[in-house]
């Protein structure tokens, strides 16, 4: 590093420098917080309070009425549920039948590999405004409306092209010597994937589950379109959908603590896991 | 001793056996859908034929050719990506300048930062919705704060002096609003070319951190002696960004590019729950129209002709970005 260098204009200038960087890390910071924060000091609002003109930026009364209004006149504990269990369903449905196909797309030799693995990559780039005609079909001819399995299916399948670039990207890292010795043990290849390599991987299954959760349990279109039924929602629709009794009186308190509840599990995750999605979406992304 | 033929075809079989669930569903839930879009965008299904499939060869294609709304939403949409992921890709790379320099609380920096890109968009749609609110929103509050009345009043007399680098904005005012420029309290999301631009805001917000993490992974793959040798040859911090950073972070900007345009283009929970593609379709995008067609009007066989479309002109702009990526390849392992 130059910084520390003796000199008396270096000095200056990196003082100068600190100050910069101190500035553009703050302006970073404020940049993405600001927003959260301010939806969170509006669920804690009393209600004259959100609705007072100038605003009030520090309120002196906080309520918990707009989060005791979720839980008790709407089903918010059922959206919590459902999104949790549509989304822990999937990652790891996911995970079994990505991690495999990844194994295999990185250590066996298979005609049409490359053709698989071009597919792969092109399709994380489909909006899925252009699958949702041709699933809604599906769903319909199989009555699967208003079932978990409309929404677990699809979310498995939009994380697997993710999960199969990041953990073939790990397979590659892996060293032979591993497999070989196991194959000289006598195991079969499912075997020696089931007992020797899978624990080894799990430092990777776990950096793809996360991104995978996070996909499912932001999900909207889907799970706008699929599920109609109100006690099967998942928190993002019922959330986009929190409405008053008439058109001029928006519940932006409930709305608001709808969002705070909805993001609450991501946050966590983030706070928890930031490296390993830094480095999951990375190997999802840019190798492959 | 195991015959080398049997052990290979049975690698094969293995193989196979292992990936055929993926694959599988991937056809089901990503080539089905796709191809079924083709198949029926030949068709005319809505409620004038009770829904039932009728052959109209290429219908619904002369249909769009002539539908307004389709070439709005198409316009609505190449703007809103357009803008959106220049400044995405502009903050993006300033932001992972930031958070690839050394300094305490790096990592908390880093938490907080990509904290924008996994929230889930439709509740940041609902965050943003909020801060725009036209009467409490609490961005006309601290606009209102400013003496904008009095900046307007002035601008339209010339009397206003701005510093250097701002004298473009008044400019750019006069060419976005060309017939009066609004005045507070905004009408963020009521107001045709204002709401386009809140959606974009909010977009970038959601956005930016993603494009950050991206280029910031290439930063650290650069070498820092790189930048140390180019300083002893007396460049600055500004020549050695444009000299080295950008060269070698170019595969990294153009997959963020590549990424976030094909997002952008299909760009959906954000509009339907900021402003449902109004006011008066000023915000529709392709996939709201979309969605419209078939959820609203059920019209199965034209919906399926408007996906074929955005279909492809992903798959051209994937096209060109692999296009630019393999010559790039090329470039720098000749180089090397």
């Amino acid at each position: 590093m130059t910084t520390d260098s003796p000199s008396t204009p270096a000095q200056s200038s990196g003082s100068l420098k600190g100050l910069l960087l101190a500035g553009s890390v703050f302006l970073v910071i404020l940049f993405s917080l600001a927003p959260v924060l301010w939806q969170l000091l509006t669920s804690l609002k009393v209600n004259e309070d959100i609705s007072q003109v100038p605003n009030i930026y520090i309120p002196l009364r906080y309520t918990l009425q707009h989060y005791a209004e979720l839980l008790s006149r709407r089903p918010f504990a059922s959206y919590l549920f459902n999104s949790s269990l549509v989304a822990i369903t999937s990652t790891l449905l996911c995970l079994g039948i990505g991690s495999p196909a990844a194994y295999a797309l990185a250590r066996l030799r298979l005609p049409g590999e490359q053709i698989i693995l071009a597919a792969v990559l092109i399709v994380t780039l489909f909006p899925y405004i252009l699958l949702f005609l041709g699933l809604l079909e599906i769903v319909q001819v199989l009555h699967l409306a208003n079932n978990y399995l409309a929404l677990i299916i699809p979310y498995t399948a939009i994380n697997l092209p993710l999960t199969i670039l990041v953990m073939r990207s790990f397979f590659q890292q892996l060293p032979r010597d591993l497999e070989d010795a196991a194959k000289v043990d006598g195991y079969n290849t499912v075997q020696m994937l089931w007992q020797i390599v899978l624990p080894t991987t799990l430092p990777a299954l776990v950096t793809t589950g996360i991104l995978a959760f996070i996909f499912a349990w932001n999900e909207f279109i889907f799970a706008l379109t699929f599920i109609t039924r109100e006690s099967m929602k998942t928190i993002p629709v019922a959330a986009a959908q929190i409405g008053g009794s008439s058109v001029f009186e928006i519940p932006y308190g409930p709305i608001a603590a709808a969002t705070v509840l909805g993001t609450i599990p991501l946050v966590l995750l983030v706070l928890f896991f930031q490296r390993k999605i830094i480095q999951g979406l990375t190997a999802g992304a840019v190798k492959g | 001793m195991p015959n080398l033929n049997t052990e290979r075809s049975r690698e094969r079989l293995t193989g196979w056996f292992l990936i055929a669930p993926a694959l599988l569903l991937l056809l089901l839930v990503f080539a089905y859908p796709i191809g079924r879009a083709f198949w029926l965008s030949l068709f005319t299904k809505n409620l004038g034929t009770n829904l039932q499939p009728v052959f109209a060869g290429a219908g619904n294609y002369s249909r769009m050719m002539g539908d307004g709304r389709f070439w709005q939403s198409i316009w609505n949409t190449t703007f809103f990506t357009a803008i959106a992921v220049s400044i995405e890709m502009i903050l993006g790379m300033g932001v992972a300048l930031v958070l690839n320099q050394t300094f305490r609380g790096r990592g908390l920096a880093r938490t907080i930062a990509i904290l924008p890109w996994a929230l889930p968009t439709a509740l940041i749609g609902l965050t943003w919705t909020w801060i725009f609110n036209d009467q409490y929103g609490v961005l006309n509050d601290m606009l209102l704060r400013l003496p904008i009345l009095e900046w307007l009043e002035q601008l339209r007399s010339g009397t206003l002096s701005l510093p250097r680098f701002l004298r473009w904005f008044p400019i750019l005012l006069r060419w976005i609003f060309p017939n009066s420029i609004p005045v507070p309290p905004f009408n963020w999301l009521g107001d045709p070319t204002l709401a386009m631009f809140a959606t974009i805001a909010a977009d970038i917000w959601k956005t930016t951190s993603f494009v950050a993490i991206l280029l910031l992974a290439g930063l650290q793959s650069i070498p820092e002696d790189l930048y140390e040798a180019h300083a002893i040859d007396g460049a600055t911090p500004f020549q050695s960004f444009r000299q080295i950073t950008l060269p070698l972070l170019m595969p990294q900007i153009l997959i963020a590019v590549l990424f976030r345009f094909a997002q952008s283009f299909g760009v959906f929970d954000l509009i339907k729950v900021m402003t449902e593609g109004g006011p008066a379709g000023a915000t529709e995008m392709v996939s709201i129209y979309i969605y419209a067609t078939v959820m609203r009007y059920l019209d199965f066989g034209y919906g399926a002709a408007l996906v074929v479309v955005t279909f492809l002109v992903l798959i051209v702009a994937v096209a060109i970005a692999t296009f630019l990526l393999s010559k790039l390849r090329t470039h720098i392992s000749g180089a090397q």
